[in-house]
């Protein structure tokens, strides 16, 4: 597998396979190429909500409008989202397309980040969602395209969590 | 932009209308298998009684969210009319996505809010309309422009007519009174969303 792309390429190019189209998000820094990206494709649509269980929303309206979509978020965003995972993308059976970029870990300087970033797999597992830790850009179109095509085929929400291993994550600026 | 003459400038000057008769008479209006998404709690439950469309959808939890699934119907389906039905107390909870949906331009929207200053649900505490907020003047203010007040119930019928024929994004402000809801919902929430992909035919 070619790997010179960098991460967020890919990414866009599996979305892309994938026919996930519409991008919404709250943005991140260790996101920004991403949302950069898909901002400059024509073939996404792409825009920022106030909040991001406004986005898990639209997500879910869209897809049972037949349109795929995904959520772009970091990790303090995902822990505003349980009440919305648990009453809507779960019982309904909505595949709930995430991406969190991971924060709170290897080398965090902020101590709430470091925090709130201990909840999210928690949570993930109590709902008994799906979901994906990447750290290697080797298996990273393998493991994004599958469960894509998992997600949909199951009904199921899938939560895919951007190491800094993949991404160099957020570094200390003084 | 054609709003009725007969406008009022605030909350207090729209008459209190009831929820299930105002329901009703929008859901005689839709000809066109528009789509309707009502918020949780007793807006949800008198659309259920008013007529159960197809394309219907009911959410059962995640307050505050019908305004955001509407908008995502609406973006997937740009050629068709959609609703979204919310209360006071839930559009409080996401006022965000007011500017969300003004920020788009999404034309093929309506939100409606039933407004009865209450969590009637939990017991009729107030809500903070009650003390004062306006939605309509905080859609103005998020740039929703097209945003009124329902004068009366004629008001009301021409507002949504007027919505489901020129572009919006429109936000129609009602008065409501505390009347109970008529039936309660039936909490299937896959059954519920099989029929409205359905009722939207995304699945056949």
């Amino acid at each position: 597998m070619a790997t010179d792309e960098a991460w967020h390429e890919i990414v866009a190019g599996v979305l892309k396979q994938q026919k996930v189209d519409l991008v919404t998000y709250v943005p991140d820094n260790v996101l920004r190429p991403l949302i950069e990206l898909v901002h400059t494709d024509p073939f996404f649509t792409a825009f920022a909500v106030a909040r991001e269980e406004e986005a898990l929303g639209i997500n879910a309206g869209a897809w049972m409008a037949g349109r795929r979509a995904i959520l772009l978020m970091q990790t303090s965003g995902f822990a505003t989202l349980p009440n919305a995972l648990a009453s809507l993308s779960v019982p309904f059976q909505i595949p709930s397309l995430m991406m969190v970029s991971e924060r709170g870990t290897m080398g965090e300087f902020n101590i709430g980040q470091q925090l709130v970033a201990r909840t999210m797999r928690p949570v993930l597992d109590t709902l008994l969602i799906e979901h994906h830790t990447l750290t290697r850009i080797d298996e990273l179109a393998f493991i994004l395209d599958r469960s894509i095509t998992q997600a949909m085929a199951t009904q199921a929400p899938c939560c895919f969590i951007l190491s800094p291993l993949l991404t160099g994550g957020k570094v200390f600026a003084k | 932009m054609a709003f009725p003459a007969n406008q009022p400038v605030s909350r207090e000057q729209a008459k209190v209308m009831n929820r299930f008769d105002i329901t009703k008479r929008m859901v005689v209006l839709l000809r066109h298998e528009e789509a309707v998404v009502g918020g949780i709690g007793y807006t949800n439950f008198d659309l259920w009684a008013a007529e159960r469309r197809p394309q219907n959808f009911y959410m059962l939890g995640s307050m505050g969210l019908a305004v955001p699934i509407g908008m995502g119907v609406a973006l997937a389906q740009p050629h068709r009319k959609v609703i979204a039905l919310e209360g006071d107390g839930s559009i409080l909870m996401q006022l965000g996505s007011l500017a969300t949906v003004a920020a788009r331009g999404q034309k093929n929207l309506t939100v409606v809010i039933m407004d009865n200053g209450a969590y009637q649900i939990t017991g009729g505490q107030k809500t903070l309309t009650e003390e004062g907020a306006d939605i309509v003047a905080i859609a103005r203010g998020c740039g929703l422009s097209q945003s009124v007040w329902a004068a009366d119930e004629s008001a009301f019928e021409e507002l949504i007519a007027l919505s489901l024929k020129e572009d919006g994004p429109w936000l129609i402000g009602c008065r409501i009174d505390s009347g109970k809801p008529v039936d309660t919902t039936e909490r299937d929430p896959p059954r519920i969303k099989d029929q409205f992909m359905r009722g939207l035919g995304v699945k056949t």
